[in-house]
């Protein structure tokens, strides 16, 4: 029995007619498009992720979008909601390494990867100090709520109450050069520079412009209960720390390359240094330390034994030149 | 009780051990603490150990009731990969001697061990852990390794971690090529691939628990069996970081 001699018998039935089916099948194409559609228009309304042009100044910005991009979790929230950026957290998983790209902007993001974790090696002549960027940024400058490098990227330019103007990006990672490395700043134009903010572009990459993401910066804790003690503070180092920084605050080093950082001294960061105010220390020891066991110190553990690494010597200020 | 007055005589020797090693006589104990009488006499503490080559006669030739290391580890220390014996060789001394006493005092669970770590008296044990810990360290044997996805994943693993669950890399605490950095982190590089595996699942279930700070347990824990594989795989011989692209 042929489709067509089917149809015509089901026709004179009465009971069943197959253009029902027709019928139903375009009913619900209909009321789906009515919910997908506006879905899709408030979709596009995100910034495409090329929105933001790359400081290299290269076209060559890897796979085809969608094919690697990464996840916001959140949609990009409206222009109203965007007037509080200040206040909104967006998730945002950066991409995975192996999708980094190719050619010369890849070149650029690679250097750049590696100058964050060898900055001992690929950026030696603007370190005084014997720290690499990723000891305060761990995993590579990824991990949430250890200021990771893809949410600090969006925030700017920005104006900074640290030096009273409007910073770019370039300006805040010269910053952490000047003040967190106690060396001197890479020219905006220098292939370092060009590599760092490459690598932080790439990393942000998808992730809305101007938008809270959630994990930036290190989590800050609320006012201790107890006033943060020093004394109390050395016994969380000796008991918590010590095993990798050592007893003296020193650190590790193997074959010459640094394991554990130096928290103090003249290898350490210098007092203009994010890190070394107590509740930048006391926030990053609470998410972060011991390594692998985050959130494992209390609160007031991570506010006294920042008050300890406060109350060591490091190389002055360079704004102030406050004696070592 | 000969073993309790023994114990209580070795230099060093933990106060946990004792209780331990006092519990009621089984008849193990009391055939160990003849092993140990004995060799506490004939040999001497204090002998052995200004005797250089106590360490080497331990590793070579055991010390009467027990087998000598090399029968399991080697004979330079290299352990046996088949078996899942580990490397010893170039291991630090403080690493190794804090095994001997945790193989003893039961923080390290291990029937083969256990017995033989008993049997040892605190200076035996300084002395078998300066025999290894002098012999050279693993060396990439210029055999490249077999590129495959599993080996890949494990290179990502000890390099890089996952931050996105808190597991850091293996390397970001055990150097920078897994080469150990003493005295609390072992070198992992060329660990037979069964011994690496068998440790991570030992952390993993708490059946070991001899970690500072409880740092290995919190890493463990965050494993799964697959990268637990592939880590092991890629530990037995891990390329030099930089030279993988």
């Amino acid at each position: 029995m042929s489709f067509r001699t089917w149809y015509e018998s089901q026709k004179q039935t009465r009971k069943f007619h197959p253009g029902w089916i027709v019928m139903a099948v375009s009913g619900v194409l209909v009321v789906a498009g009515i919910i997908t559609i506006p879905a899709t228009l408030v979709a596009e309304t995100a910034p495409p992720p090329a929105a933001a042009a790359p400081p290299a100044g290269t076209s060559d910005h890897g796979k085809v979008p969608g094919t690697d991009m990464p996840k916001v979790i959140e949609q990009t929230p409206d222009p109203a909601r965007l007037r509080n950026a200040k206040t909104i957290q967006v998730d945002f998983s950066p991409p995975p390494d192996e999708t980094m790209p190719t050619g010369e902007f890849g070149q650029a993001v690679r250097l750049g990867k590696a100058i964050f974790t060898d900055t001992q090696t690929y950026a030696r002549q603007y370190v005084d100090n014997k720290l690499n960027c990723v000891n305060c940024h761990l995993g590579a400058g990824r991990k949430a709520d250890s200021a990771p490098l893809w949410a600090a990227y969006g925030m700017f330019p920005a104006y900074r109450d640290k030096n009273k103007h409007v910073n770019t990006y370039e300006e805040r990672l010269a910053g952490c050069f000047r003040f967190s490395m106690n060396g001197k700043a890479p020219a905006p134009d220098s292939k370092e520079m060009v590599a760092l903010v490459s690598y932080s572009y790439w990393l942000a990459k998808g992730a809305p412009l101007g938008v809270e993401l959630k994990g930036r910066g290190y989590p800050q804790l609320p006012k201790p209960q107890q006033k943060p003690d020093a004394a109390r503070g050395k016994q969380v180092f000796e008991a918590n720390c010590a095993l990798c920084h050592g007893a003296d605050g020193q650190g590790t080093e193997m074959s010459g390359r640094t394991v554990f950082p130096p928290l103090w001294g003249k290898n350490s960061f210098n007092g203009g240094a994010g890190m070394s105010k107590v509740k930048n220390a006391a926030a990053f020891v609470h998410a972060n330390m011991p390594l692998g066991k985050g959130n494992s110190l209390s609160e007031q553990e991570a506010w006294d034994v920042a008050q300890y690494l406060d109350s060591k010597p490091r190389p002055p200020d360079p704004r102030k030149g406050k004696s070592f | 009780m000969p073993l309790s007055f023994i114990v209580a005589w070795i230099p060093g020797s933990r106060i946990r051990v004792l209780p331990r090693l006092a519990r009621p006589p089984a008849r193990i104990t009391s055939l160990l603490a003849g092993v140990a009488s004995i060799t506490w006499v004939v040999t001497g503490a204090s002998l052995a150990h200004a005797d250089g080559l106590a360490g080497a006669t331990l590793a070579q030739k055991g010390n009467g009731g027990t087998p000598a290391c090399m029968t399991c580890h080697g004979a330079q220390g290299e352990g046996q990969a088949a078996a899942g014996f580990p490397r010893l060789a170039g291991q630090s001394q403080a690493y190794l001697l804090k095994q001997l006493q945790a193989f003893a005092g039961g923080e390290r669970k291990n029937p083969v061990m256990a017995p033989i770590a008993r049997s040892l008296s605190a200076a035996q044990m300084r002395d078998a852990a300066d025999y290894y810990a002098g012999l050279p360290g693993w060396k990439q044997a210029g055999a490249p390794h077999t590129p495959s996805a599993q080996y890949a994943q494990g290179l990502k693993i000890a390099t890089e971690g996952d931050w996105t669950k808190e597991m850091p890399a293996c390397f970001a605490c055990h150097g920078i090529a897994g080469e150990g950095v003493p005295p609390h982190f072992p070198a992992l590089a060329g660990q037979p691939m069964a011994y690496t595996q068998t440790q991570l699942n030992a952390w993993r279930a708490a059946q070991r628990t001899n970690d500072p700070l409880g740092l290995m347990q919190a890493v463990a824990e965050k494993m799964s069996d697959a990268e637990i594989a592939a880590v092991s795989r890629y530990l037995e011989n891990p390329s030099r970081p930089g030279k993988e692209k």
